[in-house]
């Protein structure tokens, strides 16, 4: 790891003014930033913790959504009744994502900012080429070993998955991501890779996000996360849904449904299609595994990752059944 | 650039004060600043949990955290766990009892989430054991008798 300065922001204006120097990087958790270092692939001349700012880890449960402070870590979200009983897939997401240590440790805020996990990507010396963290060298993933690579959203310039699971729960529930230069809805805050993959969000240089806001919908309070990966803990999705689900006071009829899926794409994947075909629809096992096949409508595979095209709607179809408590 | 600066931290109660550069991490300052070679270095990625230690009361992987952020907080490691008179802490014992370890180097960060983990209410059954000990590899396979030992020292603070 190379060396670094390191400041302890004390107001969010000093932090937002020293995370404006090029070369500075906001550290939170830890996670992602100190494991890049490591890896040589992030190099901060300078790191700006952001753990001791005041009043940025609270979390709010109301009558008309939540507020997530981004200092919150994934635990104490988690674990927090008010989202585990009207936000379940956030929690959910949260449980399933990482170690209990990490949890511990990791903000939402960086949550959402971290990183791929594509090999190439984390291997500066074995890989040169990748496009992502040297814009411009090539991509050495695609004609490699793709079987954890995006089949959704990907471009020649980059076939990287989207790692992170709260972010898909969040884009099912329609959340928006508040900074202290405005308020972002989460469908317009990833990007994809297109030609520029070293961007991954809208955030601005010195842009630091302070909350998260979900607005409470009956759909939010019946949502479930549902992840497949390669082992049953402690792992990356193989493919993941993120499910809310709103039904007719008959208790069959799909009222309003939103779907988002994780670990195919390279962002957070709304499943836009998936709901338009089963809204008014009844909910039947039937109904809701032919509308899921729709999930990877323009999906490309890569070889190692062709799997994951017949994965998604199985995970997307059992997640709904799951919320329309048929599974 | 970066220099070296002082800082103060609070290890199994007693203050040491170090001269760090920024980028040493908790695991570093532990193991070759002070000496303290109970926390062990698997992977130094955040992937293994054989560095795991209690920065006030919470599990935590030393080898992402960076000594600095730990300044003002209350850091518990292995060589803290036992009474003051040497008697080992309930979960040591029961790791004992359980044979639950081969070469023992994931053992005390295997303790030191397990102290965490049934404090946390987690260790209610055997599968809530496995996967809330999921941060912790053992590349020995010492799995069972693991889950054996915690599931003893659970039952025995309940
Ligand atoms: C072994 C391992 C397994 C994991 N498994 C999973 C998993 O299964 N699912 C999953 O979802 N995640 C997983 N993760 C990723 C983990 O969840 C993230 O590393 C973590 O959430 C990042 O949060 P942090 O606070 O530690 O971020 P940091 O590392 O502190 O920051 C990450 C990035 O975000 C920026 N940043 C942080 N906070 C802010 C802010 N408020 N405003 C603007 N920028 C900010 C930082 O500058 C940095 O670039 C895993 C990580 C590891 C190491
Ligand atoms: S897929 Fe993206 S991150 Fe991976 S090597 Fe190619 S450009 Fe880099
Ligand atoms: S050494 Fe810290 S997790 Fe492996
Ligand atoms: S006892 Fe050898 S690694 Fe766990």
């Amino acid at each position: 790891m190379m060396n670094f300065d390191y400041s302890r922001a004390t107001s969010l204006e000093e932090a937002a003014t020293l995370a404006r120097h090029p070369g500075a990087m906001l550290l939170a958790g830890g996670t992602t930033l100190l494991d890049l270092a490591k890896c040589e692939v992030a190099r901060p001349e300078r790191v700006i913790d952001l753990t001791r700012l005041p009043g940025l880890n609270t979390i709010t449960v109301g009558e008309s959504g939540a507020t997530i402070g981004a200092l919150a870590t994934m635990s104490r979200v988690a674990d927090d009744h008010g989202i585990q009983r009207r936000y379940p897939a956030i929690a959910e997401s949260l449980l399933l994502a990482a170690s209990a240590q990490l949890r511990n440790m990791a903000t939402i805020g960086g949550n959402l900012l971290q990183r791929t996990r594509c090999p190439y990507f984390r291997d500066p010396a074995g890989y040169p080429a990748c496009n992502k963290r040297d814009p411009g060298t090539g991509c050495s993933a695609i004609g490699g070993i793709t079987r954890d690579h995006a089949v959704l959203g990907t471009s020649d310039h980059c076939i990287a998955v989207y790692p992170g699971d709260l972010a898909v729960a969040l884009s099912a529930l329609g959340a928006t991501i508040q900074t202290n230069l405005r308020a972002i809805e989460i469908e317009a805050f990833f990007l994809m890779p297109g030609a520029t993959p070293e961007r991954e969000t809208v955030l601005e240089r010195g842009e630091i996000i302070t909350a998260i806001a979900v607005p409470a919908t009956p759909l939010a309070a019946n949502s479930t996360y549902l992840k497949v990966r390669d082992r049953q803990s402690y792992e990356f999705a193989a493919a993941s849904a993120a499910v809310g689900l709103e039904l007719d006071s008959d208790g069959v009829t799909i009222r309003d449904i939103r779907v988002a899926l994780g670990g195919i794409a390279t962002k957070p994947w709304r499943a836009i299609a998936v709901e338009d075909a089963l809204r008014g629809r009844r909910l039947d096992e039937g109904t809701v595994r032919e509308a899921s096949r729709t999930a990877v409508d323009g999906a490309k595979s890569h070889g190692g990752n062709a799997y994951k095209i017949e994965l998604a709607p199985c995970v997307v179809a059992r997640a709904i059944l799951k919320a329309g408590g048929i599974q | 650039m970066a220099s070296v600066r002082p800082v103060k931290l609070d290890i199994n109660g007693k203050e040491k004060t170090l001269s760090l550069e920024p980028r040493v991490t908790l695991l570093d300052a532990l193991r070759e600043h002070l000496h303290m070679t109970g926390t062990k270095k698997g992977c130094d990625q955040g992937q293994c949990g054989a560095c795991t230690v209690h920065v006030d009361g919470q599990r935590v992987l030393a080898c992402l955290t960076l000594a600095v952020q730990s300044e003002g907080s209350a850091i518990t490691t292995i060589e803290g766990l036992a009474g003051p008179d040497g008697t080992p802490h309930p979960v040591q014992q029961a790791f004992i009892e359980e044979d639950a370890f081969q070469c023992g180097y994931c053992t005390p960060g295997q303790i030191m989430s397990a102290v965490a983990c049934i404090r946390e209410g987690r260790a209610g059954s055997d599968d809530e054991i496995r996967e809330f000990m999921a941060g912790n590899l053992c590349r020995c396979g010492a799995y069972p008798n693991i889950v054996s030992a915690v599931r003893k020292a659970a039952e025995a603070t309940a």
